[in-house]
């Protein structure tokens, strides 16, 4: 049995900043499935937004005021204003820790354009991103691990979570596997942070890593905690296409045009203002329009339909000193150099805005008045503060990660100083063990790379981009079935160390079951809003669902409620770019 | 088109000592080696042990040993290893670290070494509410150590580790100890220097070349190693 005061699950940006914050006060460890610096934010690219306006002028509540408004209003006003306002120290600290960002001829951190982003509520693109390269995530992940190193902070790494000790709504510690091993811990603590990211891999094409897969909401939902707004989810505009490996924003922050087979730049015709930094959801509904009216490359209208992203005009230099990545990605994997071609693009599932309910310190909210955990906290993707409300803009990620992060591990290191550890019976672990043994079993069963390939494409068509009762229903159904399936799985390889297969059974429980929570929330909400769409409910409509979804796991069915959105800054208007 | 794979496997529970399996299976010249060593595991061979994560090679997770030299499964295409007449593949571990399970091996070693280097920005500057000022031009003279994934191509493929001294701190500790050295911002050259200029520091490096002749980012490791060096003995004479 290990004992920790504070515990952090997942090593990610997140995870890393509110681990350096909890250390200055508490015994304090990480545990991560991965390496440290495998983690998925190391894949970020663009920027991290900070109205700095080191090249012009800027100012935080524009920044608020521009996520709000590319949330669609279901975004928390007040989080988005602490959002904006801290993330300007929260860059400077940063670049403090030694974050190599790009700079100015006058050697201050330089900045560029994103989608959504703008000056004077709306008017035009702003240069707020603030980046290194085409490797920001690299960086701030880099930067936060290197600060771990110098402060100490304990590190499990190839650890997976698999159970959390809650008692009534106290959070007591976890339970462990060392993958090396095959061995189960307990761990003990006065406080438990998830940061396990998103679970992108619900879907068949997706930027997300293979590992993904929402382990932190869905272990939490087992033990009856709520997930918020899980309908929303992300498609980015630039996946490459068949792969989804992400190609950034950033290309057309730097000018980068989307066009059609024809040549057109299509957003001329759905985002006037913005163009094509207009926010990802409109971009994203804009190219599927594009490939059902057969104007994209292939022009069948098919599923593996794509469109171009054209950043030739932007000059071989320019590309390779700001988007080097990319040129990279766009050579090895598409056999272009975007200097020369266009690239060839489709969206790609990108990031859950919902998760993990909290409030403005990470403490994981418990029942619709907003009522928290003691010792239980939540921060970065896996979490929904809410920021992103029902679309999230460009650039927001990486602030929330080192914005609330950082506030959830201030306050952590407030709590464990003022907190016991209470009791656990050291058989805490048995459940778990138990469960293992039986997925050890050799017997035969289904195979569970087929129930994978099932959910994601049942996912991929049903619930993307846009939807409908009819298809949504029919995935419902199908996930109920897969869910099913999935208890009668067990592992082939019987081994102790290192077995990944049994990690990547239990990472598909994960994935199913949150994939069924997205169809159920998503069947429930009749209005179209920021990332959800649907054919059958095209407008949006405040009054009945301008609220958030909250979500609970009652054995195998979904119940549903709600909590108000602060909408205490903006009347919510009609979204226009 | 038809290829074979060879993978190296050993699992640690039941096998004496590694030995070689030979799986076939169907893939596109386009395709990424490591999808097609996922698709072995998830339709022929779940034991096969693997370590993967973004596989767009920025993560750095699936290091590997392919047809003899490192590189990252996921950014290596069939083509790129294999053609329609000899569409054999050979996939191995990575070198000069413990093996753990088939393409697993044991990292400890590799960031023990990383880690001793301090590598991380060390400064007197109070933390403030501004920037540190850095020009574009000082900002370019450590622009290849951040490319840096911690991958360990270059330390399984140095052969003074494998052939002379096991303890050399290797290729990336030096390519991250040389980030923060050469960046104008930091103050802590004189504290990394004692695991620098040590029998196991940067001394071990003969210019072989091979790091910088693996390195997935492109990484110019040598010419780093030997600038360090130069920095050394300038800060000594």
């Amino acid at each position: 049995m290990f004992e920790y005061e504070a515990l952090i699950v997942g090593a990610g940006g997140a995870g890393l900043y509110a681990a350096l914050e909890a250390s200055k006060t508490g015994k304090t460890a990480v545990l991560s499935k991965l390496y440290p610096v495998r983690s998925h934010t190391g894949a970020a690219q663009g920027g991290i937004g900070a109205a700095l306006g080191n090249l012009e002028e800027d100012k935080p509540i524009w920044h608020a005021f521009d996520t709000v408004k590319g949330g669609d209003y279901l975004t928390d006003q007040n989080a988005a204003s602490i959002l904006a306002e801290d993330a300007i120290q929260a860059v400077y600290e940063l670049e403090n820790k030694g974050l190599p960002f790009s700079r100015t001829p006058q050697g201050l951190i330089d900045q560029r354009r994103f989608g959504g982003h703008t000056r004077n509520f709306g008017e035009a693109p702003v240069r707020r991103a603030c980046y290194a390269a085409d490797r920001t995530g690299h960086m701030i992940l880099q930067t936060l691990f290197q600060q771990c190193i110098k402060e100490n902070v304990a590190f499990f790494d190839e650890y997976t979570v698999l159970d959390v000790l809650i008692q009534g709504h106290q959070c007591r510690g976890l339970v462990a596997g060392d993958l090396a091993t095959g061995e189960i811990h307990l761990f003990k603590a006065k406080a438990v942070l998830f940061a396990t990211g998103g679970f992108g891999r619900i879907f068949r094409i997706t930027s997300n890593a293979y590992a993904n897969t929402g382990d932190g909401q869905a272990l939490l939902a087992k033990r009856g905690v709520p997930l918020e707004d899980m309908e929303f989810y992300q498609f980015h505009p630039t996946g490459i296409r068949g792969l989804g490996i992400l190609i950034t924003e950033a290309v057309r922050g730097e000018g980068g045009i989307l066009r059609n087979a024809k040549g057109e730049r299509f957003m001329e015709r759905y985002a006037p203002t913005l163009l094509d930094l207009a926010p990802r959801d409109m971009i994203s509904r804009a190219i599927h329009t594009e490939i059902q009216e057969l104007r994209g490359v292939k022009g069948d209208g098919s599923v593996d339909d794509y469109i171009y992203l054209d950043a030739t005009h932007l000059g071989k230099d320019a590309i390779e000193a700001k988007l080097p990545d990319i040129a990279e990605f766009s050579r090895t994997y598409l056999g272009v150099d975007p200097a020369e071609k266009p690239m060839s693009v489709h969206p790609t599932a990108h990031y859950a805005m919902g998760g993990i309910p909290t409030d403005l310190d990470g403490r994981v909210i418990f029942d619709s008045s907003g009522k928290t955990y003691e010792g239980l906290y939540a921060a970065g993707e896996c979490a929904c503060v809410s920021v992103h409300g029902a679309n999230r803009l460009g650039t927001n990620s990486l602030v929330e990660l080192v914005v609330f992060g950082r506030r959830a591990g201030q306050h952590m290191a407030q709590f464990v100083k003022g907190a016991d550890f209470g009791t656990v019976s050291a058989d805490a672990p048995e459940a778990v063990r138990k469960r293992l043994a039986e997925l050890r079993r050799q017997e035969k069963c289904p195979n569970p790379e087929s129930l994978r390939r099932e959910m994601q494409h049942v996912m991929m068509e049903n619930v993307g981009i846009i939807r409908n009762r009819e298809n949504m229903a029919k995935a419902q159904k199908a996930l109920r079935e897969l869910r099913q399936v999935y208890t009668q799985i067990r592992a082939n390889d019987p081994s102790r160390a290192f077995n990944t297969q049994v990690l990547e059974i239990t990472e598909l429980g994960h994935l199913l079951e949150l994939a069924y929570m997205v169809v159920t929330c998503a069947l429930n909400r009749q209005e179209s809003r920021g990332a959800h769409a649907r054919e059958d409910f095209a407008e949006r409509d405040d009054n009945n669902w301008l609220k958030h979804t909250l979500a609970w796991f009652e054995g195998e069915n979904i119940r549903i409620d709600y909590r108000n959105v602060d909408i205490s800054r903006w009347e919510p208007k009609p979204r226009k770019y | 088109m038809k290829i074979t794979l060879e993978i190296q496997r050993f699992n640690p529970e039941t096998d004496i000592k590694p030995y070689t399996q030979k799986y076939a299976v169907n893939a596109e010249l386009t395709d990424r080696l490591l999808s097609v060593l996922l698709e072995i595991k998830a339709t022929q061979d779940p034991t096969l042990g693997i370590r993967r994560s973004c596989a767009h090679g920025v993560c750095g997770s699936d290091a590997m040993v392919i047809n003899g030299k490192e590189r990252l499964a996921c950014k290596t295409l069939i083509q790129d290893v294999a053609r329609e007449e000899e569409a054999t593949i050979r996939v191995e571990p990575l070198r000069n670290l413990p093996i753990q399970r088939d393409l697993m091996v044991d990292q400890h070693k590799f960031f023990e070494n990383y880690m001793c280097v301090k590598p991380y920005f060390i400064s007197s500057e109070e933390p403030g509410k501004k920037e540190f000022r850095q020009s574009p031009e000082e900002r370019q003279k450590f622009e290849e150590g951040i490319k840096c994934i911690l991958c360990i191509s270059c330390y399984s493929a140095c052969p003074v580790i494998q052939e002379v001294n096991p303890n050399f701190i290797g290729p990336a500790a030096v390519v991250q100890a040389s980030r923060f050295n050469d960046d104008s911002r930091d103050e802590g050259f004189e504290e990394r220097l004692p695991q620098l200029d040590h029998p196991d520091g940067v001394w071990p490096c003969e210019s072989r070349f091979e790091c910088t002749r693996v390195c997935p980012r492109g990484i110019k490791i040598t010419k780093t190693i030997n600038l360090t060096k130069r920095k050394i003995q300038r800060q000594k004479s």
